[in-house]
C-alpha cells in the first residue's frame, strides 16, 4: 500500500487528495497543515469581512472531507524537512511521517521589507491567512483610518472587504498604476476610477520609507496618519523543504508538466511551484485558485501512478474586470460606452484578454486560449463584439453540443 | 447520463426555452406572475441569426473545469449533474471566466445559477425540453 505525505492544506492539497483517490482509493494519505484550520477559500477572507460570506460557508469542502477520503489530517503542525534517505518528512512536534510520495503544496508567504520603524507600528496585518482577516476584523472601527502598502490584488481585495467598516482607506504603491502586474495603463485608470468613487484613495509611485507609531513617512514627502497598517507588499513562494534537498528552484519549485520536482518521489502544486506556462512559453509561478487545484489534482494522480499533463493557465481577477493568458502579441481592441476589451493574437491564435464592462461567457475566450483554437476557423470579428457559440465553425458548434464533453 | 441535446435544423429561434426556464425557476405557480413586465434571468439562451439557431445550457461536462476552478468550492458534480451551492458563492465570476460554453450567468441576486436540468424544481425534467414546440431540444442519453 502506498503511503503519500501531502505537506499544506489549501487548494492545491485538496486537488491532490482528489487526484490521489480517483486513481487509488487505498493507499495511506497524511495531511500536514501548519494552519489550525480545516481547509477553507483562501480567496474568500476579503468577501468574510465584506459580510458575503462567513465562516461556516467559506469552508472550501465540507467538515467529513478528510474522512471520507481516508486522509490522516494534522492540523497546527509543519513540517520542517523532507529526508530522501529515510523516506520521511519531519515536523514541528518532534514526530515523523514516513513517506513513498511527497506533494509540497506549501503556498506562499507575504513579503514584508524591512522598513524602518515597523516594530513601533502596534496594529499591522498581512492578509493572507483566515487568521490574518479575524485580526484585522478586531482590530478595525467605523473610525479607522486604514493605510494599504501594495495596489496588487491582495491590497485591492481588503480594500474592497473593509471599505464600508471603516472611515478612511489609503492605498500606496510604488508602482505609477494598481494592479501593474495585470493590467496595462489605461485599464488601470479605468480600475482605479471605479474604486476612487467608491471613496479608497491612492498614492501611486511612491513608497514608504520610515514607520513612527501611527504616522507613514512616504518618499516623496507625504506624511500619512493612520490607525492600522495593512501589509500587501507582495509574497514569496514557500520553496524551502524543496531548496534544502538540494532540489531546482527559482522563483517556486521547478516542477515539470508531471507537477514532479527535480527531486525523485517529491511533487510540488500550487502556489509554491513554478510549471510551464503553455501561453508564455516559459516556466512562471501562476498564484491563482483554479491553477493551485488544477496542478495539485494533476500531481496526485501521476503520485498515483495514474497519467496525467497539466500546462495549461488561465488568469483571474474578479473584481469589474477580467484577464487571461498573456499580452505580448497584436492587439485587437473594442471600444463602447462602459466597456473596454483588448484580445492578445499571436501565431493566429488568442492568446489572451483583458475585459471591463463586459464579462459574460468570457469563458469562450479562455477556452480558445486553452485549445489554441485557430482564428481561420472562427468568426473572429464577431467573436470581439460578443462572446458566442455561434462564431464557431458549424462543424464545430454541432460537435459541441451534440456530444458528450 | 441523460442529457439535454439542441436539433439547429429544428430550432425556430422562438425564445420559449429561456422562458420556459425562468418561470420553472421561479418557484411560482402562475407563469404570468413570475414573468410578466419583468426582467428574466434564465439558464438557457438562444444563439445564432435568423438562419441558424440552437439553444445553450450547461453541457454536465465529463471533466467539469467550472468545479476545478470555483474558488469557493461552491461548485460540485453529484449524480452527474453539476450544481451550485448558491448559499456558499460569492459571485466572483471565477466560473463565467472558464466555462467553454458560457453556460453560467449571475442569477438576480448576483449569485451564479446555471442549467441544473431541473430536477430540483417543480417541473422535475428540463423545462426547456418540454416546452419546446418543435422538438429542437431533447433531453435523452448519448455516447
Ligand atoms: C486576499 C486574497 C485574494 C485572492 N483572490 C483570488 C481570486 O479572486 N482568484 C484566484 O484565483 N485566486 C485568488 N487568490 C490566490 C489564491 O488564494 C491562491 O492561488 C490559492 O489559495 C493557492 O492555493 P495553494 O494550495 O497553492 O496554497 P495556500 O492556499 O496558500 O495553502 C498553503 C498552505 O500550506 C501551509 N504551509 C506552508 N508551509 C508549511 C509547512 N512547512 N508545513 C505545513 N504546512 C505548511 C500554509 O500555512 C497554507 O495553509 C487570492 C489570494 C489572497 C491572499
Ligand atoms: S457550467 Fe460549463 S464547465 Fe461547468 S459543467 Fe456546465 S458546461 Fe461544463
Ligand atoms: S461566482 Fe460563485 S460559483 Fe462561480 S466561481 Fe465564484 S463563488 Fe464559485
Amino acid at each position: 500500500m502506498s503511503n503519500y505525505v501531502i505537506i499544506g492544506n489549501g487548494t492545491a492539497a485538496v486537488g491532490c487528495i482528489e487526484g490521489i483517490r480517483s486513481v487509488d482509493r487505498e493507499g495511506k494519505i497524511t495531511l500536514v497543515s501548519k494552519e489550525n484550520h480545516k481547509v477553507y477559500s483562501r480567496p474568500l477572507i476579503s468577501y468574510l469581512l465584506e459580510g458575503k460570506t462567513d465562516v461556516e460557508r467559506m469552508k472550501y469542502r465540507s467538515d467529513d472531507f478528510y474522512d471520507k477520503n481516508g486522509v490522516e489530517f494534522l492540523p497546527g503542525i509543519s513540517a520542517e524537512k523532507i529526508d530522501t534517505d529515510k523516506k520521511e518528512v519531519t515536523l514541528d512536534n518532534g514526530k515523523s511521517v514516513s513517506f513513498d510520495k511527497v506533494c509540497v503544496a506549501t503556498g506562499s508567504t507575504p513579503f514584508v521589507p524591512p522598513f524602518e520603524g515597523l516594530d513601533s507600528v502596534e496594529k499591522k496585518f498581512s492578509f493572507m491567512t483566515l487568521d490574518d482577516a479575524l485580526g484585522l476584523e478586531s482590530a478595525i472601527t467605523p473610525d479607522s483610518r486604514v493605510l494599504i502598502i501594495g495596489a496588487g490584488l491582495i491590497g485591492l481585495k481588503c480594500a474592497e472587504g473593509i471599505k464600508d467598516r471603516v472611515k478612511e482607506i489609503t492605498v500606496c504603491d510604488l508602482a505609477d498604476r494598481i494592479l501593474s502586474s495585470i493590467l496595462d495603463s489605461e485599464c488601470a485608470g479605468i480600475m482605479q476610477k471605479h474604486l476612487e468613487e467608491n471613496g479608497i484613495k491612492f498614492i501611486l509611485s511612491d513608497s514608504a520609507t520610515k514607520f513612527e507609531g501611527n504616522k507613514a513617512y512616504m518618499k516623496s514627502g507625504l506624511e500619512v496618519d493612520f490607525d492600522v497598517l495593512v501589509l500587501a507588499i507582495g509574497v514569496r513562494a514557500n520553496i524551502s523543504l524543496v531548496k534544502d534537498l538540494g532540489g531546482e528552484v527559482n522563483r517556486g519549485i521547478v516542477v515539470d508538466t508531471k507537477m514532479a520536482t527535480s527531486v525523485k518521489d517529491i511533487y510540488a502544486a500550487g502556489d509554491c511551484a513554478e510549471g510551464y506556462d503553455a501561453s508564455i512559453g516559459a516556466n512562471r509561478v501562476l498564484a491563482i485558485l483554479p491553477n493551485a487545484y488544477m496542478q495539485g489534482f494533476t500531481a496526485g494522480v501521476n503520485m498515483a501512478g495514474g497519467d496525467k499533463e497539466f500546462t495549461n493557465s488561465i488568469g483571474v481577477f474578479g473584481l469589474h474586470v477580467m484577464s487571461a493568458g498573456s499580452y505580448d502579441g497584436e492587439c485587437f481592441e473594442e471600444k463602447r460606452e462602459g466597456v473596454l476589451k483588448r484580445f492578445f493574437v499571436k501565431d493566429n491564435t488568442l492568446i489572451g484578454y483583458m475585459l471591463i464592462g463586459e464579462t459574460e461567457r468570457a469563458g469562450i475566450y479562455t477556452s480558445m486560449i486553452r485549445d489554441k483554437v485557430s482564428l481561420d476557423t472562427v468568426d473572429f470579428e464577431l467573436l470581439r463584439k460578443v462572446a458566442t457559440t455561434f462564431a464557431f465553425s458549424d462543424e464545430n458548434r454541432r460537435k459541441k453540443f451534440g456530444g458528450v464533453v | 447520463m441523460k442529457r439535454v441535446y439542441v436539433n439547429e435544423e429544428w430550432c425556430l429561434g422562438c425564445h420559449l426555452c429561456e422562458y420556459n426556464c425562468a418561470f420553472a425557476n421561479s418557484g411560482l405557480k402562475d407563469m404570468a406572475d413570475a414573468l410578466k413586465g419583468k426582467n428574466i434571468y434564465p439558464r438557457i439562451h438562444v444563439e445564432g441569426d435568423e438562419k441558424i439557431s440552437y439553444g445553450v445550457s450547461c453541457r454536465h461536462c465529463e471533466d467539469p473545469i467550472c468545479v476545478k476552478s470555483c474558488i469557493a468550492g461552491a461548485i460540485s458534480k453529484v449524480d452527474g449533474v453539476v450544481t451550485i451551492d448558491r448559499n456558499k458563492c460569492v459571485g466572483c465570476l471565477t466560473c463565467v471566466l472558464v466555462c467553454p460554453y458560457g453556460a453560467l450567468a449571475p442569477s438576480e441576486e448576483g449569485t451564479m445559477q446555471k442549467c441544473e436540468l431541473c430536477l430540483k424544481n417543480s417541473c422535475g425534467e428540463p423545462a426547456c425540453v418540454t416546452g419546446c414546440p418543435n422538438r429542437a431540444i431533447v433531453y435523452e442519453e448519448r455516447g
